[in-house]
């Protein structure tokens, strides 16, 4: 099966006031599709500049990436906006939900655009909301939240689900649960996911984790077996 | 420099652009608040200054004949300081090489011995040489309407002989500052004053040892009605028309009306720019100071005190504001003097400066400063008392709710974004209807800008082409006989002749009395018709007197109520008249009779005064040649030329204030949108980045934001044309005199013009803030909390 993502010599460098920050220093890498990857690392590892790039966000200084057949390396703003409307769901540390849409609305502001997006109803009922459609953002919890948003995510049922440190603000139990919401979305959808995390605990999720540090891929790890998020904990 | 100010001068450079705007909004205002107060001011002054150098009189008195010997009564008058006599008369004028018949106003001077009041200036050429009679001096503004030079012959018909006369100067009086036989209209090229060898006119017309104009300058502390009076008494039977104070005399009156319009546009205009413009700070201190929140909170946990946070923020608005007056000064300052240029064409001072009053320049920016610290002491007020461990934390999220006509169950009317939109402006009301407001408001000063001439034309146009249909007229100095007129009718292109008589007259119902005059119409005029404001036809009734409603009002009369009429000419008959009728006319004071009972009650037989004309176009040179020629004929009009130098001035007028107003206003436009856009992209910049990262694209994006401010627009306009109908009425009720009922025209097109300006203005802002929606920072979203 051909890859979803493949990298080459990924190298990304970017000017923070005065200085000069090597975010990566040549990064390779393949991601297959249905693979849960975890990406672990701590702050300024790159990890995050990785997902960004991966996700069509930002676009490396030098090296080459693929999704699929397209090329992101070369593509322009406008193809990148496209690229992530047809095939990256993403989901955020803070939800970044629309405070003045309901979940439904949320879900129905990405449906709206997708190709052949499941209904917001769906996707919601999907992440156990069903009760709690016609709520405001500021009406939810922080784990209900982020459901929301991993509803918003996958209804447009994506081929990659990227997830930058999704539980990093909420508690042990709701994170817990969110992290089984996106187990569920790899396993049932197929989704090939990418979830970055401080925490070393949600390693055991993953079929692959991969290790950052200072701009390269340190280490590349297969949990012998695959944990459900219940499994684990931290 | 403090660190404190540091900051703030830091936090202006990067609010740059939203300080600019802001700052040009103030200056337009604080710029037409000092361009016209100070033109106002110039102008008053100037026009005190001349009459006092001048000697302006204050009293002004005509009669038919009366002989110099009175002059020691008049002077014995209590309160009377000076008194002039001399002889004034109206004549038929031709000059080589312009077509029509004028009149020349001839003011008989010894130039022996100048006049003492009403003195003249020489603006070019000599004085006419005593004792030689025909050489005359000419205003200025006659001589420069009609292009002539120095050495230009004249001819005026004098009581019948036609009389050559050499223009050897140009003068100003400030009995002429406005020159004009009657009416509000612009004669400068029909109507000439001359002043010439005082025995010569007298010998003319024989009026040796009289006179039949008088003036006064009163002493300090007179009682002028009682003068008045006694200076009828003396008069009335050498045929006086009554005396009048300088409100009545005419190019005061239109004078003062003209200062005072400027004190009128001077007041309404810059209290909207400086109210939108408070308005604008208010939201955008606001804004910013809610942003610094964390900032704020920190000094304060340094020990900073309030009092010391809130100067900060202050200082910010005085760097507005300062910057504002500083702009507004110069555009104060260059907008007064292209006013004073287009108004020296109008008055004819001997000195007319514009200055920029330093008070008035104080004034406006402390009104601007006053306004500006009132809306952001609001803002300041709410956030320093945040307690520092509240302002360090981030704010709560933001609250909404289903909109209004989701709860009453209409919702599946709209889309997500068409709802994001609805539900932001449900949840600031106050910011939507400030955008609303501000938006509206330049729309209302498009419309006010252009409005006056919308109004102009309308009156003109129903004046010259529907009240009066003659395109000539033809006035007689002395009443003719009705026959008379008829020949008239065989002059070449004539198709229609009618006459009408006016006596002036003195009107009295109980103690209130109006002068005006009686005007006879024939029973079945058609080129002088009485129209009411709705443009109906209204006839006087056999028997009785049809009085514009106003002069009615002003009389306390009723249609059937009696008033006595004092008739001020001919035989002067007193008599007992009854209404028949009011009507609401545009323009006037008149009191209209049948042609046959107005000669029946004068007692002097069947005559007229005046003659309009309907004359084909083509033959009106023809015409008008052979006019030059009839003696009787002393005055004549015609009305197309008259209408066009009326149109060519306002043309001009119209497109300066138009031009400059619609400037202003579309600053207003870009100051609110603008402004507001920025403070959206700045609330909202991570919830808008959010979904680009999802997949929407700029324009997608550009749309959300955008979309609220273009929905508020869209309701902006129609506000504004509601707005500028009412703020036009309120101008024309604080300017139009008495005597006018001045209708409020707005044409379709200027309308039209106002939204196109405002949406231009709109879409202009709107660009400039969709160039920062496109460079959001779509990776920094993903990190930060809002």
């Amino acid at each position: 099966m051909p890859a979803v993502f493949s990298a080459r010599a990924l190298t990304k460098t970017y000017r923070m006031g005065e200085a000069e920050v090597h975010a990566l220093r040549g990064v390779d890498l393949e991601i297959r599709p249905g693979e849960l990857i975890v990406l672990l690392g701590p702050s300024g590892s790159g990890k995050s500049t990785l997902l960004n790039i991966l996700g069509g966000l930002d676009t490396p200084t030098s090296g080459e990436v693929h999704f699929g057949d397209h090329d992101l390396t070369r593509a322009s703003e406008a193809d990148l906006t496209r690229y992530r409307r047809e095939h990256v769901g993403f989901v955020f540390q803070f939800y970044n939900l629309i405070p003045s849409l309901t979940a439904r609305e949320n879900v129905a502001l990405v449906t709206e655009i997708a190709e052949r997006p499941m209904t917001p109803d769906e996707a919601l009922g999907w992440v156990d909301l069903g009760e709690r459609l016609d709520h405001f953002p500021s009406q939810l919890s922080g784990g209900e939240q982020q459901r929301v948003a991993i509803a918003r995510a996958v209804a447009k049922r994506p081929e990659v689900l990227l997830c930058d440190e999704p539980t990093g603000a909420l508690d042990y139990q709701t994170g817990k649960l969110v992290l089984e919401v996106i187990a569920k979305v790899n396993a049932e959808l197929g989704t090939t996911a990418m979830v970055i995390t401080h925490n070393a605990a949600i390693a055991g999720m993953a079929d692959r984790v991969l290790r950052l540090g200072d701009g390269r891929i340190v280490a590349e790890t297969r949990p012998e077996r695959k944990l459900t998020a219940s499994e684990i904990s931290w | 420099m403090k660190a404190l100010n540091r900051k703030l001068a830091r936090d202006v450079w990067a609010m740059k652009t939203q300080v600019v705007s802001i700052a040009l909004v103030i200056a337009c205002g604080i710029g037409a608040f000092i361009a016209a107060f100070s033109t106002h001011d110039s102008l008053l002054s100037s026009r005190e200054r001349y009459y006092d150098g001048a000697r302006f009189p204050h009293v002004f008195s005509r009669v038919k004949r009366a002989p110099d010997s009175l002059l020691t009564q008049i002077r014995a008058i209590p309160g009377v300081s000076e008194v002039e006599t001399r002889v004034v008369l109206d004549a038929q004028l031709s000059i080589e090489g312009v077509l029509p018949p004028m009149i020349a106003r001839l003011i008989g001077v010894d130039f022996a011995h100048l006049p003492a009041m009403n003195r003249l200036t020489l603006t070019t050429g000599r004085w006419p040489a005593p004792g030689v009679k025909n050489e005359v001096v000419v205003n200025q503004r006659f001589m420069e309407a009609r292009h002539l030079r120095l050495g230009t012959r004249a001819t005026v018909l004098l009581n019948g002989k036609l009389e050559r006369l050499t223009i050897v100067g140009t003068v100003l009086s400030p009995e002429y500052i406005y020159a004009t036989r009657g009416g509000g209209m612009p004669d400068d090229e029909w109507f000439a004053v001359f002043w010439t060898d005082a025995e010569a006119l007298a010998a003319a017309f024989d009026m040796q040892g009289a006179f039949n104009s008088v003036l006064l300058r009163l002493a300090h502390g007179a009682s002028q009605p009682a003068v008045i009076a006694a200076l009828d008494r003396l008069l009335d039977r050498y045929g006086s028309l009554g005396a009048v104070g300088r409100e009545d005399q005419i190019s005061h009156k239109i004078v003062s009306q003209e200062i005072e319009e400027q004190r009128v546009w001077g007041t309404v205009l810059p209290v909207i720019f400086l109210a939108v413009a408070a308005f604008i700070l208010n939201v955008v201190l606001h804004r910013h100071v809610y942003a610094q929140r964390t900032e704020i909170a920190a000094l304060k946990a340094l020990g900073y005190d309030e009092r010391t946070i809130a100067r900060h923020y202050l200082g910010f608005a005085s760097v507005i504001v300062l910057l504002g007056a500083a702009l507004g000064l110069g555009i104060g300052d260059w907008l007064g003097r292209a006013m004073t240029g287009l108004l020296s064409d109008f008055f004819h001072f001997p000195s007319f400066e514009f200055r920029v009053l330093p008070e008035v320049a104080l004034a406006g920016t402390g009104i601007a400063l006053a306004a500006a610290y009132g809306g952001a002491l609001a803002a300041i007020r709410g956030v320093v008392r945040l307690r520092a461990a509240e302002g360090l934390r981030p704010p709560s999220p933001a609250q909404f709710r289903p909109l209004l006509i989701e709860r009453l169950g209409y919702a599946r009317l709209a889309t997500p974004g068409q709802r994001m939109i609805l539900r932001n402006i449900e949840r600031k009301p106050l910011r939507a209807a400030f955008t609303v407001i501000g938006v509206a408001g330049s729309v209302a000063i498009l419309i006010t800008a252009a409005f006056w001439y919308d109004s102009l034309d309308y009156f003109m146009d129903v004046q010259f082409n529907m009240v009066q249909r003659a395109n000539v007229f033809v006035g007689f100095p002395e009443p003719v006989e009705r026959a008379a007129i008829r020949e008239l009718a065989r002059l070449p292109g004539v198709k229609q002749v009618e006459g009408t008589r006016a006596i002036p007259v003195l009107l009295r119902a109980g103690h209130r009395s109006y002068r005006t005059a009686l005007t006879g119409l024939g029973e079945d005029a058609q080129l002088q018709r009485v129209l009411d404001n709705a443009l109906r036809e209204h006839r006087p009734a056999p028997g009785g007197v049809l009085l514009t409603t106003r002069l009615a009002a002003r009389l306390g009369v009723r249609a059937g109520d009696t008033l006595i009429a004092e008739m001020l000419e001919g035989r002067r008959v007193k008599a007992v008249l009854r209404v028949s009728g009011t009507v609401r006319e545009m323009a006037g004071m008149n009191a209209y009779m049948r042609l046959d009972d107005l000669n029946r009650l004068a007692r002097d037989g069947p005559l007229v005064s005046a003659a309009g004309l309907r004359v084909d176009r083509a033959e009106e040179p023809a015409l008008l040649e052979r006019l030059k020629g009839i003696p009787a004929a002393a005055v004549v009009i015609v009305t197309r030329t008259l209408l066009d130098s009326f149109r060519a001035t306002t043309a001009r007028n119209a497109l300066f204030f138009t031009g400059i107003l619609t400037a202003f206003a579309a600053t207003i436009v870009v100051g609110v949108v603008y402004n507001n856009a920025r403070i959206q992209l700045a609330e909202r910049a991570w919830e808008l980045a959010s979904l680009r990262v999802l997949g929407m694209t700029r324009g997608e994006v550009s749309l959300l934001l955008l979309g609220e401010l273009a929905l508020e627009i869209v309701v902006a306009i129609p506000t504004g044309f509601v707005l500028g109908y009412w703020l036009a009425a309120l101008i024309v009720s604080l300017i139009i005199p008495e005597t006018f009922e001045f209708p409020l025209v707005i044409w379709p097109h200027t309308y039209l013009f106002a939204g196109a300006v405002t949406v231009a203005a709109g879409i202009a802002s709107a660009l400039v803030v969709r160039n920062r929606i496109d460079n959001l920072d779509l990776v920094g979203v993903l990190k930060t909390r809002e």
